[in-house]
């Protein structure tokens, strides 16, 4: 095949080269690389195999090392996922922002009010002396921990069981509450368990892709690629967009409803009822394949496209189109991400895009699929291990037989486990943390500071003396600036470990370098307190004996045999030179599964499923009995709820919708992304989103500075004039202050200072895309806003050829190798097991040059 | 015939309850979850009301004149604190639990009258009232092990 190797800047080009291939079709091979300034593949002592931990895309990846220093980047040919590509942050914030020198290289504590350096043991045993004081005096409800949608399945394994067996805490939860617990909850509600039904490669197939809520093209830039590239095909697919944004997902849409903020069930409704009203739906699935369908008619009885445009203030019309490309579509791919997730009826919403599938059987064959998606890279393994407060391997709590299997698995007492009531989700752990009857609360890898709802309590509840605050990460984040210890952390190409991307594909990150100074691995840093702590099994051996990462990695793999996520297949070994793999990974799936429910036979057997339900008004427990009554046995559960709207709407005070979100440039509160120099430069500082009319309304112009006010706080940033919906402002959620003096002074410009505190009822997961706050001009423009011209925060397009577009330059430049090899599929891309006979054919995706 | 007396006690209940939901709403404000959740519900009971308003035109309501010997008066005010919470929720249970069987009542009478009307009503408010109850022992559940043996 013709091999070119093309340069591309990555910064203007955030998607790269397209390579157009049509329906049922394979996506063509494209390696994107990126090294160091003058260093050259020549240069390069090894690569080592990794994946992508800047979005929850999961790029398989290879980190060049020279000299012991990590000095490059190339993905993957011969990997299911990304068939070698890679997207911006991967390319020029992966192992730049490992290599900062601002990283934490020893402990710190606290020392009359100051953080000073420490060694290990004095660090650890002052973290330890207060854990076993409150342990005693106060009982495990003392102790709190929030962790990450980051770290690996190893680590995650490690801290579940640290909490739920050696301290007995339901006090547990993970940075994956603000972004993917409605995933998981929407999928627990409607088949019984969390996991994905869909796969990636169904966008290949697809003759038509929804996306609720879902800024594909800068949440997942690669995946991203993908479609442009269907679309570029020759059968492209119809696309649906829900987003009050002009995304570059609404520019390339056949239908894109910009929704009023906080009416997403009211447009899921209509939905519902059209697919319903005009027969689109299979008789036949539905009666053999799920229950509720008589109150889910019920529901959406009166939801005529009429009454759903007036309340979400888009045409009737439009609404009436998306209904007609889904109920006709032969088959349809549906993603759901944050403007679902963070918005009223967060989980009811969700249920509704899976009943739309469920509807019309769109399940489990290439092209229909549904891709409830995550928003980190290893959000799926918090979730399936436990540490964000579920119980491991997607059991559940309300089942005695799942906790009795947890408990032989560890060898405690069953009533050690905490399961007397839901988990402890991570506004309830900060409420506790306020209220003072959580007095040690430990946070791994995230930073709440910035990232949570209604900042100034946050960081009231952080700073108060009372509470015992322990921080592990890789940078002094605005978090770890208020903890009472700061333990350094070994980071990604640091450190050997696993996790799962969102379409359930497992893959290997190995070590490729030493980690600066006195930095630890996180799973080194729990087993370490475990030891320390004394914790023991009922038969007095150590809780956690592990050596390293593969001992975690097979005792987690126990702990999944038998449950929907099962990773008794994969090992190490597998993992090493082959694609990621796709769990279930066992006897019966050797080489892993694409898709879930290929069969309509779901995990809402009472025996074996993760849940019992809830109501999804309320958050109400459905209960064993009563889940039980309805006689589930594996059918899906059409879950619905009537609309109800918003808690805070707009007044004569607040007259204004407020939303937040990504840019395509950073990830998080840009701990990486912020120390890389091109994506930096491309989106350097906070700015807020207002539409023309607005903007002309309120005698604003691009560049000028406002001040945007909530009933919590306000923020003072520059006005980026942009196509998005009326009487609506949108803030990204990047912008804290680590970089600008550690606190918020006198213009403080985090989006968080604005949201409000308040929660999904079934996924508790925080309402960050609708609040109501006030614009108010307070400087004239110095230029135009530091925003990205490439992205969603494109001016409009009157101003557009006044200003300078974004690009990288130099810095910026990678190179893309576009059909260096044939792409990869499923399942001649997967390693065989030691026991599978060895397939024949060539193998792609081995470590080197194919 | 009694059954204005049954619609008399429900009715009376219903507000009860829906100015009860009201208080800990605004009582404990600071739980954006109970905030939330209890104004909604507390539109659920006012809305019972008016459900049940066609059936209470047809047969009235009334008093038995009997004195209330178990008092249902609502919530005066709130308690403060994880602990007051917990009872707080608690009384809006035992509320709750009193319209709910009240429903019940009103259900076998409907049953015995055969009036299609009553019995509409009563499948669509008695299930509300019931995850309103689901609600309540939920959150209670998620409250209780804090407030009872973490709280200072």
């Amino acid at each position: 095949m013709e091999e070119e190797t093309i340069v591309v800047d990555r910064i203007a080009e955030i998607w790269g080269t397209r390579t157009p291939y049509p329906r049922d079709g394979l996506w063509p091979v494209r390696v994107d690389q990126a090294l160091a300034e003058g260093v050259t593949e020549a240069d390069i002592d090894r690569w080592v195999q990794s994946a992508c931990v800047l979005c929850s895309n999961g790029c398989a990846c290879d980190i060049a090392v020279k000299d012991g220093a990590m000095v490059g980047i190339r993905g993957r040919a011969g990997d299911l996922v990304n068939h070698g590509r890679l997207g911006p942050k991967g390319l020029f914030a992966s192992w730049q922002g490992m290599s900062h020198p601002d990283r934490l290289t020893r402990p710190l504590i606290r020392e009359n009010g100051e953080l000073v350096e420490c060694d290990w043991d004095t660090a650890m045993n002052r973290i330890t002396e207060r854990s076993r004081e409150l342990l005693r005096t106060r009982g495990p409800l003392s102790h709190g921990f929030y962790t990450s949608g980051q770290l690996f399945i190893e680590e995650y394994y490690a801290l579940a069981i640290i909490g739920k067996a050696g301290i007995g805490t339901p006090h547990m939860d993970g940075n994956t509450r603000l972004c993917t617990a409605t995933a998981a909850a929407a999928m627990k509600e409607s088949f019984g368990a969390d996991g994905q039904p869909g796969s990636y490669t169904d966008i290949d197939s697809c003759d038509a892709i929804f996306l609720y809520g879902h800024n594909m093209a800068e949440t997942q830039t690669v995946l991203w690629s993908r479609v442009l590239d269907r679309i570029e095909g020759p059968d492209r697919p119809k696309v649906v967009c829900v987003d009050p944004r002009d995304t570059e997902v609404a520019r390339h849409a056949d239908v894109h409803l910009a929704v009023r903020p906080g009416t997403n069930m009211a447009l899921m409704n209509a939905l519902i009822h059209e697919v319903l009203a005009n027969g689109w739906w299979d008789e036949e699935y539905v009666q053999a394949h799920t229950t509720g369908l008589e109150q889910l008619k019920a529901t959406v009885a009166d939801w005529t496209p009429e009454k759903a445009a007036g309340i979400c203030d888009v045409s009737a019309d439009d609404i009436r189109e998306a209904a007609r490309i889904f109920g006709t579509s032969a088959r349809v791919l549906s993603t759901v991400l944050q403007g679902f997730y963070q918005s009223a009826q967060a989980t009811a919403s969700s249920c509704q895009v899976n009943n739309l599938h469920l509807l019309r059987g769109l399940l489990g064959r290439p092209g229909c699929g549904i891709l409830q998606m995550n928003g980190q890279p290893t959000a799926q393994n918090n979730r399936e291990c436990g540490a964000d407060g579920d119980l491991p391997g997607f059991r559940n709590w309300e089942n005695p037989n799942h906790v009795q299997e947890l408990a032989d698995l560890w060898d405690v007492d069953p009533l050690t486990i905490p399961h007397w009531a839901p988990p402890t989700h991570a506004m309830q752990i900060f409420r506790y943390a306020e209220q003072g009857s959580i007095e040690f609360l430990w946070i791994s890898a995230t930073n709440p500071a910035v990232s949570m709802p209604d900042l100034s309590r946050i960081r009231r509840i952080l700073e108060k003396p009372e509470l015992f605050v322990v921080v592990q990460d890789l940078y002094l984040t605005e978090t770890a600036q208020a903890a009472d210890v700061v333990l350094p952390a070994a980071g990604w190409g640091e450190k050997t470990g696993t996790f799962t991307n969102v379409n359930r594909t497992v893959h290997l990150s190995d070590k490729a370098v030493d980690p600066p100074g006195e930095a630890h691995t996180d799973l080194d840093i729990f087993l370490d307190y475990s030891k320390r702590m004394g914790f023991t099994t009922l038969s007095g051996a150590p809780l956690l004996s592990w050596s390293g990462p593969e001992d975690g990695f097979r005792a987690w793999q126990e702990c999944s045999r038998g449950r929907p996520c099962d990773y008794t297949g994969i090992s190490y070994d597998r993992l090493r030179g082959g694609s990621g793999i796709q769990w279930p990974c066992n006897e019966e799936n050797p080489d892993g599964r694409e898709r879930l429910y290929e069969d309509g036979v779901f995990a809402t057997d009472p025996d074996y499923c993760e849940s019992y339900g809830h109501d999804l008004l309320t958050g109400a427990t459905v209960g064993s009995e009563a889940f039980r009554a309805t006689v589930p046995a594996g059918r899906a559960i059409l879950k619905t709820a009537d609309y109800s709207p918003p808690h805070e709407e707009p007044d004569s005070d607040y007259p204004m919708r407020y939303t937040t979100g990504r840019t395509a440039y950073h990830f998080h509160t840009r701990t990486k992304t912020g120390r890389s120099r091109p994506l930096r430069q491309a989106a350097p500082s906070a700015w807020v989103e207002l539409g023309p009319n607005d903007a002309q309304r309120l005698g604003i112009q691009e560049g000028d500075m406002v001040r945007v006010s909530s009933r919590r706080g306000k923020i003072e940033v520059p006005v980026r004039i942009s196509d998005i919906r009326d009487n609506t402002v949108f803030a990204p959620f990047h912008y804290g202050y680590w970089d600008a003096g550690g606190s918020p002074g006198a213009h403080p410009t985090a989006a968080n200072e604005l949201t409000l505190t308040e929660w999904d009822p079934v996924s508790k997961q925080p309402v960050f895309k609708n609040a109501a706050v006030k614009v108010e001009k307070i400087g004239h423009a110095n230029g135009p806003a530091p925003a990205p011209t490439t992205t969603a925060s494109r001016p409009v397009a009157a101003a557009r050829n006044r200003m300078r577009p974004t690009v990288g330059g130099s810095d910026a430049h990678a190179t893309e190798q576009v059909d260096a090899v044939p792409p990869p599929h499923f399942p001649e891309a997967i390693k065989p097991g030691a026991s599978a006979p060895v397939f024949s054919g060539a193998r792609q995706g081995q470590v080197g040059r194919p | 015939m009694n059954v204005n007396i049954y619609l008399g006690m429900l009715h009376r209940a219903e507000t009860t309850l829906a100015e009860s939901f009201r208080q800990v709403a605004d009582g404990h404000a600071s739980e954006p979850d109970v905030y939330a959740l209890c104004h909604t519900l507390a539109k659920q009971c006012d809305e019972h009301s008016d459900r049940l308003q066609p059936v209470v035109e047809r047969y009235g309501e009334a008093s038995d004149g009997e004195p209330e010997r178990l008092h249902a008066e609502g919530l005066s005010t709130t308690r403060q604190g994880p602990l007051g919470l917990l009872r707080d929720l608690q009384d809006l249970y035992l509320l709750g639990s009193f319209v709910d069987v009240t429903w019940t009542m009103l259900k076998q009478a409907g049953s015995a009258l055969h009036d299609e009307e009553l019995l509409d009503v009563v499948a669509h408010c008695d299930h509300e009232t019931s995850v309103q109850l689901r609600w309540l022992q939920t959150r209670m559940k998620q409250a209780a092990p804090q407030a009872l043996v973490a709280a200072r």
